[in-house]
């Protein structure tokens, strides 16, 4: 870490008189939310704007033989009905792939159907009318002629020869497979004292943004350009795919985003209704406004996390780890999801699973495959959750068969927290990380000797508790080597631009994007303390492609880490040319000078010595006072993206305390835990709600989020009464905890925190229920949902 | 059906609006398409997640399982008139400070049920609340 020169010995760059750095700012732009003034993309309204409805396939899969679109435009309010051979004609189709996801394949996929409709859901043709109401009805009168044909709806059978192959010209329904062999897993096996095997199914779900997606596109003749107006977490991206696909220059299309609620991974895709809606932007000459309502949202947002994972584990009596295996297999669709692919959650798997232990010796298999039902692709912490709950489910399984303490394994198997760098069994590569500290940490906070005896107390009163952990480990701050390397015109690099306004305040211009996590506040405190304003003198804008520096917006956790060290820097530069130009103003040498709340002060002494609209006013309107031949330079930029790691790794341990009814099977979540390591902590009350807001997430998909099909590919609850997500009454209180340890790649030394939670409470909760049942004979339970059900039948109650 | 329409008159945050509507329409939609007040959200269309939430005639409803025809002669209060009559302003501070908004789309949903709550006199537990 270089740390800045203008700071006296002993302390870091970070510590800045009146820093914000480590404080709990309340976020400036959260009151016009409090009173309806947002302004969502689901708010906006345009002259001339047409809505458009989407008749979709009520068929897994369909040859379409004909659509009649006659009666639906004679319809009230139509304006066009367009079908996908037509839409074709404005926009190509697209194929997601990557190269560096070896061997990767899939099918053209069309922003309308031709010919064939590959799942319940898919849109076969567009109604554009003046009211969305009028294009529902519209779209209740184009006739659509099916073919129905055989569905595959099972992973398990999808690679069967007699199983039909959804894309003929691929050959078969593998998108993609990866192995690995680390170590001599044989031999860690056979040097093992007991071997665990166990079977680990995770359920389809979903991300459940309350604002569904919503896009206006814009297009005007005039200007040959596009505007589009969409919720969506990476902005640059979705400027470059609209424009690839209807054959634009970059420049003509710019992308809008203003408050997005809610995003959670299910917004950084592009999906074919988006496409279809700019395309009929441009086919129409107007703007064309898509909102998907919640049965669209629920059959064609993303899904994920469909795994079955065969693990097993093996180990010593004294409780080391010899070796960990598993086959991996998920069902994803008919399409890999453009532009990210739909690898990447089952390579996370297999680079994440044994993760945060030393052991060496590692065979994994990872295969996934098509099927006729919605697509999956990332959500929020990418993999983690599937690796961990098999990780973290495989040790505790473990120790139970060598009769150890579950925090005792951890400890014997844990990297040291001395012993970085270090790469793990898949290659992973870690800077620095503190499992051991994290353990301890948590087992101080839950007095975790006190809560043993309770549980067994009460145990003997038939009242049946368990306590369960997860250790983990992280992705965060990903450098070109997650999608750039593959080819994805995914910017890995961040950049800030800064303006001092006539009236010494500061105008921050950021390319990461702001859903709801605090990105701007974190911007704000960031900007506020490098350049050194008060908080209320900062004014931070994103989501704009003209007016933001390139970048990749806000996913994988990466805002703060890399979008805020670009701020950090850009603040310093500029501190550097206002203070020029105020020792120019004061005759004073600009390295005994320095910015303080607002004021130009003497650096040793913090005397003031001018204010910051006044070398505003000097610099702006009275040029002519300063000497010849200076140039002030109030507006800088900087950029940043990681380059001494692939990612940030941040590690952390979750732990649940639960109680089970077991007369009923349900499940009183009573308290959880996590210690979190995500480095340099900006806004601790941030840090803290994203984790809170990722375990409750995790918790979801463990107990009860789950996407139900029939056999046909039909979703059976596709809508918010039966397709159950967590809610305020059934979570417990969450208490967080945090051990810092900066990544030395940047000067603020930030790694992200918005995917921990999510990574290990699943995890942490299945393990808490095996260890509250296992006295009563239950067999482990490791199907997710952990449904009532569920618990009966592991019970033996059914 | 979507000819059938009908003359409403509703007291919108205190103004009086005359529209014809069609019968159809949902109350969130006549406050989000007809008078631009967008602060009403559309979660998921059938009264489970509470982002449409506003006050008719003093009372809770969500605002996509009520006809907009159903409110004619009504009252009705939305997040908009609620913040500028004050009515609500501590509550609004409490949300802010304690960040317990998030994206805040369904915030406004969520004031009006904590006011609602917290109206009905004695301070609730954290039991009631949940």
């Amino acid at each position: 870490m270089k740390i800045a020169d203008d700071q006296p010995a002993g302390l870091t760059a970070l510590d800045r008189p009146n820093s914000y750095i480590g404080r709990s700012v309340p976020r400036p732009n959260l009151a016009r939310l409090t009173q309806g003034r947002g302004q969502y993309v689901s708010d906006v309204v345009l002259p001339r704007m047409g809505h458009v409805a989407f008749v979709r396939s009520p068929h897994a899969h369909a040859r379409i033989r004909r659509i009649d679109t006659e009666q639906a435009k004679k319809s009230p309010g139509a304006i066009a009905v367009v079908t996908g051979a037509e839409l074709a004609k404005v926009i190509t189709p697209w194929v997601g792939v990557l190269t560096h996801l070896k061997g990767i394949k899939s099918a053209p996929q069309h922003a309308i159907a031709v010919e064939r409709a590959c799942w319940q859901g898919e849109a076969v043709c567009a109604v554009v009318a003046r009211t969305r109401a009028q294009a529902e009805d519209a779209c209740a009168l184009v006739e659509v002629d099916y073919d129905v044909l055989p569905s595959v709806t099972d992973a398990e059978t999808a690679l069967d020869p007699r199983t039909p192959v959804i894309h003929p010209e691929l050959g078969d329904n593998l998108t993609f497979e990866r192995t690995l062999n680390a170590g001599d897993p044989d031999k860690g096996f056979a040097a093992a004292d007991a071997v665990v095997e166990a079977t680990f199914v995770f359920g389809r779900h979903t991300g459940v943004t309350n604002e569904p997606r919503a896009i206006v596109a814009d297009w005007n003749p005039g200007e040959q350009r596009l505007t589009v107006y969409q919720g969506t977490q990476a902005p640059h991206m979705t400027q470059n795919l609209f424009a690839k696909h209807l054959g634009l220059a970059e420049h003509q299309v710019r992308v809008l985003t203003k408050d997005v609620g809610g995003s959670f991974g299910i917004k950084v895709h592009i999906y074919a209704d988006e496409m279809a809606t700019v395309a009929l932007a441009k086919l129409l000459k107007r703007p064309v406004k898509f909102v998907a309502d919640r049965l669209e949202s629920f059959v064609t947002d993303i899904h994920a996390r469909d795994h079955r994972v065969k693990a097993r584990i093996g180990v010593k009596k004294d409780g080391a780890i010899t070796a960990f295996e598993i086959d991996d297999l998920t069902g994803i669709g008919p399409y890999s999801v453009y532009p990210r692919t739909s690898g990447i959650e089952a390579n996370q798997v297999v680079n994440l699973v044994g993760g945060p232990y030393t052991c060496p010796n590692y065979r994994a298999r990872a295969r996934v495959v098509f099927q006729n039902k919605n697509v999956m692709c990332q959500y929020r912490a990418v993999g983690h959750p599937i690796a961990t709950a098999v990780t973290e489910g495989l040790v505790e399984l473990a120790a139970v068969k060598i009769g150890m303490d579950p925090a005792e394994i951890r400890r014997r198997n844990l990297l040291p927290d001395d012993a970085y760098p270090a790469v793990s069994a898949a290659g992973l590569k870690f800077e620095a990380l503190s499992h051991h500290a994290s353990l301890e940490k948590i087992l101080k906070m839950m007095d975790y000797k006190a809560l043993r005896a309770e549980q067994e107390h009460l145990r003997g009163r038939g009242i049946h508790r368990g306590i369960g952990f997860a250790s983990f480990i992280e992705v965060t701050n990903p450098s070109a080597a997650f999608y750039g390397v593959g080819g994805a015109r995914i910017s890995s690099q961040d950049g800030a631009t800064l303006k001092l306004d006539a009236t010494g305040a500061v105008i921050c211009q950021s390319g990461v994007t702001e859903q709801g996590q605090g990105t701007e506040s974190v911007l704000a405190q960031i900007v506020a303390t490098s350049f050194g304003v008060p908080i209320e003198r900062v004014r931070v804008i994103t989501g704009d492609t003209d007016n933001t520096p390139y970048g990749g917006g806000t996913w994988a956790s990466r805002a703060a880490g890399i979008g805020g060290e670009a701020a950090w820097q850009a603040g310093k530069a500029l501190r550097a040319n206002v203070l020029a130009a105020a020792a120019s103003i004061l005759q004073a040498d600009p390295s005994k000078l320095d910015i303080r709340g607002g004021l130009v002060v003497d650096a040793d002494s913090g005397r003031e010595r001018m204010g910051l609209d006044e070398v505003a006013r000097v610099v702006y309107f009275r040029p002519d006072t300063l000497p010849p031949g200076f140039q002030a330079e109030f507006m800088t930029t900087r950029h940043y993206v990681p380059r001494a790691f692939p990612f940030a790794f941040t590690n952390g341990v979750q732990a649940s305390y639960l109680e089970v009814d077991v007369r009923t099977g349900q499940i009183k979540l009573l308290k959880h835990w996590c210690v979190e390591d995500c480095g340099t902590v900006i806004n601790p009350q941030l840090v803290d709600e994203q984790i809170r807001g990722g375990i409750v997430q995790g918790i979801g998909g463990c107990l009860f989020e789950h996407c139900l099909y029939d056999e046909a590919g039909q979703m059976l609850n596709a809508n918010m009464m039966d397709y159950l997500v967590p809610m305020a009454a059934e979570m417990p209180d969450i208490e967080i905890g945090h051990v810092v340890t900066p990544t030395k790649d940047s000067e603020l030394g930030a790694k992200g925190a918005g995917e921990a939670g999510t990574a290990g409470a699943p995890g942490c909760v299945m393990n808490a229920i095996n260890d509250a049942l296992r006295p009563l004979g239950a067999a482990p339970i490791t199907q997710m949902p952990i449904t009532p059900e569920r618990v009966m039948t592991a019970l033996g109650r059914t | 059906m979507g000819e059938r329409q009908r003359d409403v008159f509703i007291r919108v945050n205190g103004e009086e609006v005359r529209e014809r509507i069609e019968a159809r329409q949902t109350l969130v939609d006549f406050l989000r398409d007809h008078l631009g007040l967008t602060g009403t959200h559309i979660g998921c269309e059938q009264g489970v997640c509470g982002a449409c939430t506003v006050l008719v005639d003093g009372e809770v409803v969500r605002g996509c399982l009520v006809l907009a025809v159903q409110c004619d002669g009504a009252a009705v209060q939305t997040i908009e008139g609620i913040s500028d009559s004050g009515l609500i302003t501590d509550l609004q501070e409490a949300f802010h400070k304690r960040n317990a908004l998030q994206c805040g789309f369904c915030t406004p949903g969520m004031l009006i049920g904590a006011q609602d709550l917290l109206s009905r006199g004695s301070v609730p537990s954290r039991e009631a609340i949940r």
